[in-house]
Parts: structure tokens; C-alpha cells; sequence
């Protein structure tokens, strides 16, 4: 950030008493914030280079470091604003396209956050979950209309299914943007859950295939570590057209990040940019989408659920729609709040919709036209609590799938500088000093933790609904209520207001 | 406006009401007929159950004169809905007799549509042009009218069957319609608590379509999920209630997908899953597989429901047994209500009683019966009985199930049965219990 | 060797007949009557070899794994789509996309390619596909190619005709491009740099040649006597000023 008008954002106070000039805090941090001066033999920061992460301020062990927001400000400007200004000095400086990590941080309206959810009073009993069965088991995969029973026996088997114990997968997060650690953790997790894993675009590494039935391995424009092997290791496979951070966008793993092992995983020479294309070069309209579906199913022999995932942009429900008919088993929507290890800033911040909206108008669409029960949908982009899972089900997702939730649990404190590779904490990162970090049991740990409390959470609501079993949620929107919404969001997330 | 009390409110169709209930089931397995008074009395005896609000009744076998022809009871609200249904009923029916459904005047009811009867022949050609079996064709009938013709709603409309339903107490409804007149092999019954309606006569249960015919008590909470289940596959919930959505997922998996009933119980009232994970491994996948395409129909939330059919009566608790549901056997009579008192009034020393636990059934038919046209896969030839949920809770090993609860097989003989086989090493089953064979054939 | 029929079978049931009789150990199969079949060979392992009469369907040796096929006639669209390993002969033409993503094995083709053909080829360790073009390329020839080598000959195209379309190794940052007789420079992507083969480059060239010649029985020598000119990308990192960081 060489940028010369650009002021800190940031204002690192050190506590002089408390500081030992132990030299911890230079040690941590990896965007060289905190210096060691010899002659003086002080530590000292630079504002300038902080961004936040709050790394030095856990590992600080005398309590002596505070970082503020910097509170120098331009003339206060409702149109010019910091940002705004900042972002100008920062392009006429270097020429480039502005670059960011994680989810779109903006102030659009949050509609989880407008929903409330119902309980049961009188006329039908709440269940306590804590003594009652309550069921979240969840299956993705296509479904026949009906099944064919004779004698008591099925007369024909049901296409293949992933089996989840509860209705939540972490979403693709490639090694390459994410460490080892970061995704063995995730697979660890995974397995131990009986959920899914998803490699991302990054391959899939040797010593992860064990974790294989817990797998979904992904196939992006790139086809980055994709062979037949692959395809078979996993327990689906997932097409990756586009996600909620960039839609429309390919993919950039600057050559800095392509080391031994993602070299390896990715089947491309060390150091080499692995650039994915925006679209898939064998799909340029949905019937070529159909080609690829069954290209993959008939390399595993039909074995395999295929997903298949879209951005949420404007149009679709009308895309879904061919998309279930073009033969995909799961449909799996990323609504513009989803999180990328890299995005284009302006993409990020204005391209593609809620994923509310989209998921609502999906459900329904793909209900009029009664094709809803044969295929599954999950939808991601932005999944931050069991609340928001019960919200989503109840418009009418079969499942969820979480990423930036999980990469909290195992320690991201949502700095946004991902696209760096510096993540101090071991996580967005490929740097081998940074990435052990992050001991992988520990995160596992985490992420089991967290999903187990949401499970108890969902139970606990799904309870107070008088519902027992997850599917009986599923597209159940008058479990729903909107508050603060006018007519025509509440008519396209398809729930009353709260009161009605 | 007959059919409103008050214009202010919205009625079931215009806004979703859950109400608790009263419900009560006789039915004659020889398929002899018997008047109206003991269901009368069964139901009356549950006053409490019920507020006033609506009540109604099944019959079956009440018209034998025209038992070929669909009978359609219909309210309409003024006489322009009448010529209009006529109309229609005229271009896709042969009406061969019709007349204004008798009543009589009761204190208690009061705001009564124009109530008429009609029996009817579908017109042949029409079913051709539209390219339906006969059932849907009548099917599309009734959701056409009930959805398009403003104040007229068809509450019946199967063959040698009615219901007869209006706001009010039970009781007083079967005395407004004279139901100790007519004479049927098997009745239901239902008085209801809603709990927020201007009381129309339309929402009143049972609810019918074709010969099937739901009493519900409980507000189920899948609602949304069921209904919206159901309408990709055509069905127009017009009125929201829990009991049309019942009725049409009976209507789509036993009619249209043709699976046998106890499937349908599995579908609607399906095992745990850690009892599937404890099941024979073909039962298990079968389970699995139920679970897997017809989740979105199991009824969650309280329910106890009896579904009426030509051939008798299925009544079932939901999994979790939030409502109450005895039943009881005497000679050729299977009698079930929501309480037991509602039984004892019309039957003081039944041969037995039970209480069926959730999810298990109640299937009652005519001895003379194959389960609407297929052979039900656990209960074949099996009349009426009450499967304990245990048959599915088996321990894993092959053939080794546990039967308790009453069984009768064909031929009237009464077995009592509360232990557990073993296929391979008991030798004493009894032979006359095809249950265990189809079993073994799984 | 196995012959059949696939005259009105579904590739479905083609393709399953097709890898039991791989699995069954079966060196050499015969398609006669392909029409449009998708997915021969899709996720094929081994070394058996197949034999299409016909015009086999989309996806052809997708994800293939060492099998070697032989098409006698032309080939539509992707062929060899992110394939491993194996070796493709087209006797014909082929249509767009032929070795998208394709990480590894060989392609000859006699006749003339379809648009974007060999895009996105990489290269990783002991695997370098290479394509062998007879004829001429459409449009986007090895767009964002990362590895391997494309050899397109030319053989029917006139002196003042192009044996490549436009847009040629655009977004390229890896493998090579070597093209017979002459390139039209302003058919390049601006990422590509074209030079005169050198030496070492004909050695490279000649040795798939030999193959090619022998596949389709062309002489070798009248191949060979034109000069070859090698395109390559000037940065690995095409794309690496484009952001700020």
C-alpha cells in the first residue's frame, strides 16, 4: 500500500508501561505493523500497515496493545466519502482493479434480520427437544414423484443421495485461497459431523482423500486437479458456475500461493498462475450445462449426486428452472453477501442479489412449475446462525451451506485481506510460517463446536414450532412473518407481515 | 350472503384456521347398514370437544339406489351460484335425479345455505376430451367449481356416500339433515373448536373429494410444507385447512400413486429415524426411501384423523401421539373416537379395547375389501387391526418381529397377539396369520 | 476384439456395454454406427483401444485415462475434455473446445478444428498434451493455454490463407504453439510472442509429426520442409499488474 495520499485507518496504541518490547506482537504479524528498532531496542507500529486483524492484540500477553479506528476524517460529504476518496487515491496511485476478500461488507438490508420465526401457543403443543425425538437427517439428491412399491418392496432404487445429519455443508473453499490446515480442519469437521466438505477449485489433496465420504469435490472452469480419480473420491460433485462474491467473475490464484503442495493438488506447475475462466469453455448455453452434468455422471457411473452452483442474480428463477431440467440433482444458489478469498471490489460490492430474495423466488418458481420435490436446493452467501438456517429452510432450502461462519469458528476475524495471503491467522494464506498457525484439531474442534450448539438451537426452534422433523419446515413460509418489509418483498420472499 | 355470518370476517379459504375437535368412527365390516343414531350419540357425547362452530358427518352406503353415480351435495349461497353450477354441472354431467337435501328446522342452526343433492353420470366424451380417468375428471369438477364459482362449494362428491356438515353442535346438525333417516355400513363424525372463524358451512369437516372423506382433531404444523407438496400435483387448496390438505395426500399417494395404505401411514406418520436405523435392512431401505421422496408429507404436529373410504376407515395418531385415540371391536363392529366414554355410550362391553399408539394404525375395512383395489403389503387379508409401530422396531435380525395389539384375521377369527417371533426358529405361529408370510417375504 | 452395433442405442447403454467390456478386459472394441453417442470413453481407464465408425457425440473421451481411440470419420464438439492420458486420432475433422482443460495424452487430428480448441491446456510434471493439428484452427487457438504444445500443420491452406483464426493464445501464460509455414501477427493475443522454431523446437515438432504422418500415411519429409514458427507467452503472470493490492 504504497498509495502516497493514503492516511492509516487504523491507529495502533501501545500502552508504554505494559509493553515489555517482548517482541511478540512483530513476530505475529505478517504485514509488519510492529518493528523491533535495535538501537533503542522498543517496539514500535506503523498505523499505516495495520488492518486490523486483531492478531497481535490476542497474542499480546501484557494486555498493552489497543487498535482504534483512525478518527481523522475528511469534511463530512454524504456522496464523498471516505471510502469513496480513499478508493480514488488508491487506483490513480497503482492503475489496478480494486481487490478485497470476504463477503460484501455494504449496508444493503439484511432480509434474515426481517424475518421473525413462529412458536406454537394452545392450539398445537411446542415439543421440548431436550426429551422429544427431534430429527434434522437430511438428504440432497434428485427425487423420483413418486415411488414404486410392490410386496413391500422398492421396486426401483432411488437415484443416489447424500446423507447429512443435519442440513448445513461448508461450502467450496479451495486449498490454494485456504491453507492445508484450514481445510483439513474443515474435512475433519466434515467427517466427524456427518456433513459435507467441498474442495473448491483447489484439487483434492492426497492426504485429504480419506475424508472422501464427507467430500463434494468441485468442478470449476478451470478444472484445476480434475481427473477421473477425483471425481471418484469424493461423495458428489459439484460444477461451480459461478458464486455469490463474483458472479460472472473467474477465478485468479496469484503464482505467489501456487507452492509444493497446491502445485501438486492442482496438478499445475509450481508457481504459476492458476487462472480460472469466467464461464466454463464447454458451456455457453443450458443445454451444454446438460452435456456437462452427464459427462460427469456417466465417468462415475450415475454413482454421484451432481450440484450445480450459481450466483443469485437477477434472473434466477427462470435459470433454476433449467438447471433442474437440465439434470442436475442439487441446485445450490450464493447470494451476493458470500465470501471469496479474492473478488474484484466493485463486483463484490454491486453485482448479483440477496439470497433471500433469490431463494424465495426459486422455491417458488420451481413449485409452479411442480418440479420442486425432484431436485434439492441449498443456498450459501451469508449463513451466520441457526436462526438464519431456519429462516432459509423455512422459505424453502433443503440444506445451507456456511463459509464464512466456519472460517470464523476457526479463528478469521474478518479483516478482508484474504486476497494478500498474509492472514495471520493461518487460514486465507499458503505462506508455510503463517499456515501452522492454525493447528488443524483445534479448528476441527471449533467447527464441530459450533455446529453442534446450531443444531441444539434449531431444534430448540424447530420445537417451538410444534415440528419434529426438518422436513416438515422445508418451504413451511407460514412459519415466517416479515417485519419492516413493504408489499413487494414480502409478496416475493412469500410470507405475511408480522400481525397478519 | 347466507354462508358468512359477517362480512368483517374472512372465512377458511380466505385465511388459514386451526381449530381442535371432536371425532368419532363406526363401521359394520359385514357392509351391513345401520342408522345414523349411534355415530349421533357417539359424537353428541364429546360436546365438550366442540364449540358450536361446526360439526359434521360421513356416511357410506346411504345411497344404494345410485351407488354408481357420483352424489354431489352442494352449498350454494343464492340461487344465481345455483344456475351457474347448474350449468356446468349440465355440460360435463348426466344429472339423473336431483333434489333440495331435506332438512329440518333445528334451534341451533341457523344462516343455512341452499342445500342440494344431485346424482350424476360424467359424460364420456368429456372425460375423453380432457384425457382423464373418470376420478380426476370428477376431481377437476369439484376443484373447478369449489375454486371458480363464487357461493356455490361442493361438500360431497362420491359415489353412494354424502356428508353432511353445517355450523352448529354436532348433534343439532344431524338433527337439521334427519341423519337418523338414513341408513350406511360405516360413519364418521366430527364436532369443532375453531379457534377464530365466523363459522362458515363450507369449512366444516369432514372434508370430502371423491369417496374420501377426513374427520381431523389437532392443527398440524407442516401445513405449508404439505400443501405446497401437494398442489404441484394439481390440487387447489382452497380452503387452508389441515384437513383438505389430508385428504388430497391421501387421495394423491393411494389413488394416483397407487401405494398400498400402510405405506401411506409410513409417508404420513413415518418411523423415527433411529427406529429406521434399527430395521431389517429391506424394511430399512424401504423406510429410507419413503422418508427420502415423500418427506414433505409427513403431518407433523398433533393430529388424530379417521379417513373414510368406500371400504371403510383408517384412523391414525401422529408420531408422537399429541392427540387421543381409542378404538374398539365388537362382533363385526370396529368402533374409534377421541375418547373412550364416546365409545361405551353405543358399545358398554366391546369384545376389545385399545389404544393405538402414534403412528399406528387403525385400518378398518369391509370384510369383502382389497384395500382399494391392491393388497395392502403388511396387512394382507387382514380385516381390522391395530399394528403396533413395534412391527418396525424389530431388533434388526432378520425375521425376528414383535406383533402386539389385536389382529383378526379373515374369516372373523379373533387372535390376540403380545410376543415376539423369530421366522427362523419359532415354529408356533399361526398359520392362519398371513401377516407373518408377507413378512417373511420382504 | 468386440464389434458393435450402436446403431439407435443410447449412449447410456452404449457407454455401459463399452466400460464392461473394458472392465472385462477387452483389448480392442469396434463402434460401428455411431450417431451422435455422447461420452465414449468418458472416464475410460487403461490401454485398450476403440475404434468409432461414425460421428461420435459430444464429450468424447472426457476425463479419459489412457485408452487410446481411433474416430474414422469426423468428431464433434470438446473432444478429449479434461482428459488425463490416452491418445485421440480424428481421422476427419473436429468441432470447438477439442482438449479443453486437457492435462495430459495426445490428439491427432487429419482435417480442419473448430473454435478454442486446446483452451486452457496445462501441463504438470511428466504430463504434456499436445495437439496435432492437420489442417487449420478457428478462433481462440489455446486461449489461456498454461502448458503443452499445439502443432498446427496447415497441410491443406494456400500460402495467403491463415492456418489460425484470430485471438490465438490470448490469456496464454504457459505451453507451446508451433505453426507450419506462416502466422499472420495480428492473429495474436498480445500475451503471445512468435519466433522462428530453433532447432530443439523442430526435434519437439518432428517427433509428433512422425506419429502424425504415420497415423494418416502423409510424408513425413514433405511436412517437415516448411519452417515452423513457435508462439509462446512473454509472461507467466500476464494478468499480474492488473490488481491493487
Amino acid at each position: 500500500m504504497s498509495a502516497a495520499y493514503l492516511t492509516p485507518e487504523y491507529i495502533i496504541e501501545r500502552n508504554k508501561e505494559r509493553c515489555t518490547n517482548c517482541q511478540i506482537c512483530v513476530k505475529q504479524c505478517s504485514f509488519g505493523a510492529h518493528s523491533f528498532l535495535k538501537e533503542e531496542k522498543i517496539v514500535v507500529s506503523d498505523d499505516a500497515k495495520c488492518v486490523n486483524c486483531h492478531r497481535c492484540i490476542v497474542y499480546c500477553p501484557k494486555r498493552a496493545l489497543v487498535i482504534k479506528k483512525n478518527p481523522l476524517e475528511f469534511r463530512e460529504n454524504a456522496n464523498w466519502t471516505d471510502k469513496a476518496i480513499k478508493e480514488i487515491y488508491k487506483q490513480a496511485e497503482t492503475g489496478g482493479i480494486l481487490l478485497c476478500g470476504m463477503g460484501n461488507d455494504r449496508p444493503y438490508p439484511i432480509y434474515w434480520d426481517h424475518i421473525l420465526i413462529n412458536a406454537s401457543q394452545v392450539t398445537n403443543p411446542s415439543i421440548d427437544p431436550l426429551r422429544e425425538p427431534m430429527e434434522l437427517k437430511t438428504f440432497l439428491g434428485r427425487k423420483p414423484d413418486k415411488l414404486k412399491i410392490q410386496n413391500g418392496k422398492l421396486m426401483e432404487d432411488l437415484p443416489p443421495q447424500l446423507e447429512l445429519e443435519m442440513p448445513v455443508m461448508f461450502s467450496a473453499m479451495s486449498f490454494g485461497s485456504i491453507s492445508y490446515n484450514a481445510c483439513e480442519a474443515l474435512a475433519m469437521a466434515a467427517t466427524q459431523l456427518g456433513i459435507m466438505y467441498n474442495t473448491g477449485e483447489g484439487g483434492f489433496h492426497k492426504n485429504l482423500r480419506k475424508y472422501g465420504k464427507n467430500t463434494i469435490v468441485q468442478v470449476a472452469s478451470g478444472r484445476f486437479g480434475v481427473d477421473i480419480d477425483y471425481l471418484l473420491a469424493g461423495a458428489a460433485i459439484e460444477i461451480k458456475i459461478g458464486q455469490g462474491a463474483k458472479p460472472g467473475i473467474g477465478g485468479h490464484l496469484p503464482g505467489e500461493k501456487v507452492g509444493p503442495e497446491v502445485s501438486a493438488t492442482r496438478m499445475i506447475p509450481l508457481g504459476t498462475d492458476a487462472l480460472s475462466p469466467a464461464p466454463h469453455h464447454d458451456i455457453y448455453s443450458i443445454e451444454d450445462l446438460r452435456q456437462l452434468i452427464y459427462s460427469l455422471k456417466e465417468a462415475t457411473d450415475y454413482q454421484k449426486p451432481v450440484l450445480v452452483k450459481i450466483a443469485a442474480v437477477h434472473n434466477i428463477a427462470a435459470i433454476c428452472s433449467g438447471i433442474a431440467r437440465a439434470g442436475a440433482d442439487i441446485i445450490v444458489i450464493d447470494g451476493f453477501r458470500g465470501g471469496t478469498g479474492a473478488a474484484p471490489l466493485r463486483i463484490r460490492d454491486n453485482v448479483g442479489i440477496p439470497v433471500e430474495f433469490a431463494l424465495a423466488a426459486v422455491d417458488s418458481r420451481l413449485r409452479s412449475e411442480g418440479i420442486r420435490n425432484q431436485i434439492s436446493l441449498v443456498c450459501g452467501g451469508s449463513i451466520r446462525n441457526s436462526a438464519d438456517i431456519i429462516k432459509a429452510i423455512a422459505l424453502g432450502a433443503d440444506a445451507v451451506y456456511i463459509g464464512s461462519s466456519a472460517l470464523i469458528a476457526m479463528g478469521c476475524h474478518m479483516c478482508q485481506m484474504c486476497y494478500t495471503g498474509k492472514c495471520n491467522w493461518g487460514i486465507a494464506t499458503q505462506n508455510p510460517d503463517l499456515a501452522k498457525r492454525l493447528n488443524p484439531k483445534v479448528a476441527s474442534t471449533k467447527l464441530v463446536n459450533l455446529l453442534t450448539a446450531w443444531a441444539n438451537e434449531m431444534k430448540e426452534m424447530l420445537g417451538g414450532m410444534g415440528i419434529n422433523a426438518i422436513e416438515s419446515l422445508r418451504g413451511n413460509r407460514l412459519m415466517l412473518r416479515g417485519i419492516g418489509l413493504n408489499d413487494r418483498e414480502l409478496n416475493i420472499l412469500g410470507i405475511k407481515a408480522a400481525g397478519e | 350472503m347466507l354462508t358468512r355470518k359477517s362480512e368483517m370476517l374472512l372465512h377458511e379459504g380466505e385465511i388459514r384456521i386451526p381449530s381442535g375437535c371432536a371425532i368419532s368412527g363406526i363401521i359394520n365390516k359385514k357392509g351391513k347398514s345401520f342408522s345414523g343414531e349411534d355415530i349421533i350419540k357417539s359424537i353428541s357425547l364429546m360436546h365438550e370437544r366442540s364449540n358450536g362452530l361446526g360439526g359434521g358427518f360421513a356416511a357410506y352406503g346411504i345411497y344404494p339406489e345410485y351407488k354408481d353415480l357420483y352424489a354431489f351435495h352442494i352449498f350454494y349461497d343464492d340461487f344465481n351460484a345455483k344456475n351457474i353450477t347448474e350449468q356446468f354441472l349440465n355440460e360435463f354431467f348426466h344429472i339423473k335425479a336431483c333434489d333440495k337435501l331435506p332438512t329440518r328446522k333445528v334451534p341451533g342452526i341457523a344462516d343455512a345455505p341452499i342445500i342440494w343433492r344431485y346424482f350424476a353420470k360424467p359424460k364420456e366424451g368429456k372425460i375423453m376430451d380432457l384425457q382423464l380417468n373418470e376420478d380426476d375428471y370428477v376431481m377437476w369438477c369439484v376443484m373447478k367449481i369449489n375454486s371458480e364459482i363464487k357461493g356455490a362449494f361442493i361438500i360431497s362428491s362420491g359415489k353412494n356416500m354424502g356428508v353432511f356438515k353445517a355450523v352448529g353442535y354436532p348433534e343439532d346438525v344431524a338433527e337439521f339433515y334427519m341423519l337418523d333417516k338414513y341408513k350406511g355400513y360405516c360413519w364418521t363424525a366430527h364436532g369443532r373448536f375453531p379457534t377464530n372463524t365466523p363459522g362458515w358451512w363450507g369449512g366444516a369437516h369432514p372434508f370430502n373429494l371423491l369417496d374420501w372423506t377426513i374427520v381431523h382433531n389437532g392443527e398440524i404444523s407442516s401445513y405449508d410444507t404439505n400443501r405446497k407438496y401437494i398442489e404441484m400435483f394439481g390440487y387447489k387448496c382452497t380452503l387452508q385447512t389441515d384437513t383438505e390438505a389430508i385428504t388430497y395426500i391421501f387421495d394423491l399417494l393411494v389413488r394416483r400413486h397407487g401405494l398400498p395404505v400402510d405405506i401411506v401411514v409410513s409417508v404420513i406418520a413415518s418411523p423415527f429415524w433411529y427406529q429406521i436405523e434399527r430395521m431389517d435392512y429391506r424394511l430399512r431401505a424401504l423406510m429410507k426411501a419413503i422418508r427420502i421422496v415423500y418427506g414433505s408429507l409427513l403431518v407433523n404436529g398433533p393430529f388424530s384423523i379417521i379417513l373414510g373410504f368406500k371400504d371403510g376407515f383408517v384412523a391414525l395418531n401422529d408420531r408422537l401421539k399429541l392427540r387421543s385415540l381409542v378404538a374398539a371391536k365388537k362382533g363385526d363392529f370396529v368402533y374409534v373416537a377421541s375418547e373412550e366414554s364416546a365409545i361405551k355410550i353405543i358399545c358398554s362391553q366391546p369384545d376389545t379395547t385399545w389404544y393405538p399408539k402414534g403412528g399406528e394404525p387403525v385400518i378398518a375395512v369391509l370384510d369383502n375389501s382389497d384395500l382399494i383395489g391392491q393388497k395392502a403389503w403388511l396387512f394382507k387379508n387382514i380385516i381390522d387391526m391395530s399394528i403396533n409401530k413395534d412391527i418396525f422396531d424389530n431388533d434388526g435380525i432378520y425375521g425376528n418381529i414383535k406383533v402386539t395389539g389385536k389382529i383378526a384375521v379373515n374369516g372373523g377369527i379373533s387372535k390376540d397377539f403380545n410376543k415376539e417371533f423369530n421366522k427362523d426358529l419359532d415354529n408356533d405361529m399361526p398359520e392362519d396369520i398371513e401377516l407373518l408370510a408377507e413378512v417373511e417375504s420382504l | 476384439m468386440r464389434i458393435l452395433d450402436a446403431l439407435n442405442v443410447h449412449y447410456r447403454d452404449l457407454n455401459k456395454i463399452v466400460k464392461e467390456l473394458i472392465n472385462s478386459g477387452e483389448s480392442e472394441i469396434i463402434l460401428k454406427n455411431v450417431h451422435g453417442q455422447r461420452y465414449i470413453g468418458a472416464g475410460a481407464k487403461g490401454n485398450h483401444k476403440l475404434i468409432i465408425e461414425g460421428i461420435p457425440g459430444n464429450d468424447m473421451a472426457a476425463y479419459m485415462d489412457g485408452l487410446t481411440i481411433s474416430i474414422k470419420g469426423n468428431a464433434q464438439d470438446a473432444v478429449g475434455n479434461t482428459m488425463n492420458s490416452g491418445r485421440i486420432i480424428v481421422y476427419g475433422n473436429a468441432g470447438d473446445i477439442v482438449g479443453y482443460a486437457m492435462r495430459g495424452g495426445e490428439i491427432f487430428i487429419l482435417g480442419d478444428v473448430g473454435y478454442r480448441v486446446g483452451i486452457h491446456m496445462k501441463e504438470y510434471e511428466d504430463k504434456k498434451p499436445v495437439i496435432v493439428i492437420g489442417g487449420k484452427a478457428g478462433d481462440f487457438l489455446g486461449e489461456y493455454m498454461a502448458g503443452g504444445i499445439i502443432i498446427i500443420l496447415g497441410l491443406n491452406t494456400s500460402d495467403a490463407e491463415d492456418s489460425i483464426g484470430n485471438f490465438c493464445g490470448i490469456g496464454m501464460h504457459g505451453g507451446t504453439i508451433y505453426v507450419r509455414k506462416h502466422v499472420n501477427i495480428n492473429k495474436l493475443g498480445k500475451e503471445v510472442i512468435a519466433v522462428e522454431a530453433s532447432m530443439e523446437d523442430i526435434c519437439i515438432i518432428a517427433g509428433y509429426v512422425k506419429k502424425f504422418s504415420h497415423f494418416f500415411n502423409i510424408d513425413f519429409h514433405s511436412v517437415m520442409k516448411e519452417k515452423f514458427i513457435k508462439l509462446y507467452a512473454h509472461d507467466s503472470r500476464p494478468y499480474g499488474k492488473l490488481y491493487a493490492y
